[in-house]
């Protein structure tokens, strides 16, 4: 800095304008009141989360003295609530991932076409009715989908099996329960796709329209690959949705847990057994009641491997712009 | 009506017709109208009028002929009735104020104005030698953009591999081999003056690469689609002084391979690199001349207003 410059700031100093102190005195209690409410509310969401794991993990603890864990991973039977109990998870699991595997296989496709559609092909005002259109559809409460399901989706199925395949599908199966799930996650899976997907920048679409690419190469060769990592975040959502949605596959599954891979057979997934012995009078403490612990700590470990599995096939294709 | 073909002609251009004056190229009902027409001030360059330094246009082939072009987007006419050649194998450059519509003029040779509701083409550019109308309703986009490409003011490779970057275009066109697809993609590399540059690097992502190198690389992305012309859109706003020049001089070096179309913000550049240059202001043509001209001895006051920086 220069000399003539420095004299003027040490003048400006000198004849100090505004007078009074700079030791803080000042208590801002409001702001202080404001940073302490934000900080309780921060901790008590992750309060309550370390509570929950808690919970799941004492009473699964009370749980594994009386089974081994031998036992719970490898029996082939779940029968709790029998005299003679059985407590081999297996068939819980089956069924949870059967019907998630049959609800991604209709969400996923059908809910990337209609994102791509939504955000590449749509006229924009077809779009502002459309996109709100379905996201109302996640608003229908799940027990509704749940006798949708049952009453119904299966009738129809049951229907086509016997016309089609002169095959005679049970009343309750996790076909139906499945498709019906897939049903109610393609608004989740085509919203978040399509603000994925939306958020490519255009430049990259005009690169390749200009190019001389279609809109169909454009939409699938350029903007596809680099909306992937938010598309993925949408199917790792619609995978938890799917492996923790109770209502449909507890009305629509059936409850009788069944080890097998045949979605065209009922099943029992591990939410439903949930619900089925809270509605119980099973008896606090008893290895019954106990029994729901373990199970839901399976849920959240499953639930959770997904989730990490999710983030790094996120990070190996991001295709980052 | 003509029809277009996403393939070069294969006869060397203008084998069939002697080379074309200005005034020849209008189609006759596009000429009648602009002898009706006030909104261009200057005749193009006529023979004998031109410095010992450019060709006469005479003897130059017209790649395109913009004649009383307008464009509308919904109710705003961005361009009022430009006429203007493009001379084969020389590099215009299209200068103006910000919003004077050298973008939306440049865009309108490769259609990219489709991509927007509610736009709206009138006039002509007749695109030689092929001798149609691009801007009509019954040409194919598609087809005109294999055939001219374009490289943007942002650089804007795909989040993909440099190789795959180069290899979109040929993977468009069919190509699908291997061994075929890294000749197009080292040629095209090589075109861009960023071969060397990234030769044992050609699978790493592209947005690894500086801000020039992004922009010659998808310059070179563009060469890959063998293109008869290239329009580049305020190629090196976005770029520091060297990598500029870099891309300068590249521009160079291709005016004998492809015809060059430029928008440029910058005088400095458009006199640097360009053989003509047009001026543009509120949507209409204020001045076509060969550079060295327009720039020396510009005819209109306007442009010289603009070029001695008193305004824009």
């Amino acid at each position: 800095m220069s000399h003539a410059a420095t004299s003027t700031m040490t003048a400006r100093v000198a004849s100090g304008r505004r007078s009074g102190s700079l030791t803080r005195t000042n208590v801002r209690l409001g702001e202080r009141v404001a940073e302490a409410l934000l900080l309780l509310a921060a901790v008590s969401s992750v309060a309550i989360t370390v509570g929950i794991v808690g919970v799941l993990v004492f009473e699964s603890v009370s749980f594994f003295r009386h089974v081994p864990l031998l036992d719970f991973l490898t029996q082939r039977e779940w029968t709790p609530l029998f005299a003679d109990a059985k407590f081999g998870i297996a068939p819980l699991v089956a069924g949870t991932l059967v019907t998630t595997l049959v609800a991604l296989l209709l969400a996923v496709p059908v809910g990337t076409v209609v994102s791509m559609w939504l955000s590449e092909y749509a006229p924009r005002r077809v779009r502002e009715w459309v996109k709100p259109a379905l996201e109302l559809l996640s608003a229908v409460p799940t027990v509704v989908y749940g006798y949708f399901a049952l009453l119904l989706v299966i009738p129809a199925l049951q229907w086509i099996a016997s016309k089609v395949f002169s095959y005679d599908l049970p009343g309750s199966n996790m076909l139906g329960a499945g498709l019906v799930m897939g049903v109610m996650i393609v608004p989740y899976v085509a919203s978040l796709s399509e603000d994925a997907m939306r958020s490519v920048p255009q430049n990259l679409r005009e690169g390749a329209y200009a190019m001389g690419a279609t809109r169909m190469q454009t939409a699938w060769k350029v903007v596809f690959p680099a909306s992937i990592s938010g598309v993925t975040a949408a199917y790792i959502l619609a995978i938890s949705r799917a492996l923790g949605e109770t209502m449909v596959v507890a009305i629509a599954a059936g409850n009788r847990p069944t080890l097998t891979a045949n979605p065209l057979q009922p099943a029992q997934t591990i939410t439903a057994f949930i619900v089925q012995v809270s509605l119980g009078d099973q008896q606090h403490g008893s290895i019954g009641y106990q029994s729901i612990f373990a199970a839901g700590l399976t849920l959240m470990l499953m639930t959770l491997v997904f989730n990490i599995a999710g983030f790094y096939l996120r990070r190996r294709f991001r295709e980052a712009y | 009506m003509r029809t277009l073909s996403a393939k070069r002609p294969p006869a060397p251009l203008h084998a069939d017709m002697p080379a074309r004056p200005v005034e020849v190229t209008a189609p006759e009902d596009s000429a009648r109208e602009r002898a009706n027409h006030p909104g261009m001030r200057q005749a193009p360059p006529q023979p004998g009028e031109q410095d010992a330094a450019t060709p006469a246009p005479a003897s130059l082939p017209i790649k395109a002929q913009s004649t009383d072009l307008h464009f509308h987007y919904g109710k705003f006419h961005a361009l009022r009735g430009i006429t203007l050649p493009v001379y084969e194998h020389r590099i215009t450059a299209l200068i103006g104020p910000s919003g004077c519509g050298k973008s939306t003029f440049l865009r309108c040779f490769n259609r990219m104005h489709d991509l927007y509701a509610d736009t709206r083409y009138g006039g002509s550019i007749i695109l030689h030698p092929d001798n149609v109308n691009i801007v009509a309703s019954g040409i194919d986009p598609i087809l005109l953009r294999m055939r001219i490409s374009m490289v943007f003011q942002k650089p804007n490779p795909f989040p993909k591999s440099i190789f795959e970057n180069v290899a979109f275009g040929p993977r468009l066109r069919g190509v699908s081999k291997k061994r075929e697809l890294q000749d197009e993609v080292e040629k095209a590399l090589r075109g861009g003056a960023i071969w060397e540059e990234t030769k044992d690097r050609l699978n790493d992502n592209a947005y690894r690469l500086s801000g020039g190198q992004q922009q010659r690389l998808c310059i070179a992305r563009s060469l890959a689609c063998d293109p008869e012309m290239i329009l580049f859109d305020e190629p090196t706003s976005a770029l520091d002084p060297s990598a500029t020049l870099r891309i300068e001089e590249l521009m160079r070096e291709l005016r004998d391979k492809v015809t060059i179309l430029v928008v440029t913000h910058n005088m400095h550049q458009a006199s640097r690199v360009s053989d003509y240059t047009a001026f543009m202001y509120l949507g209409e043509l204020v001045e076509f001349s060969p550079t060295a001209r327009l720039f020396q001895t510009p005819a209109q006051k306007l442009t010289e207003e603009y070029i001695t920086g008193r305004f824009g």
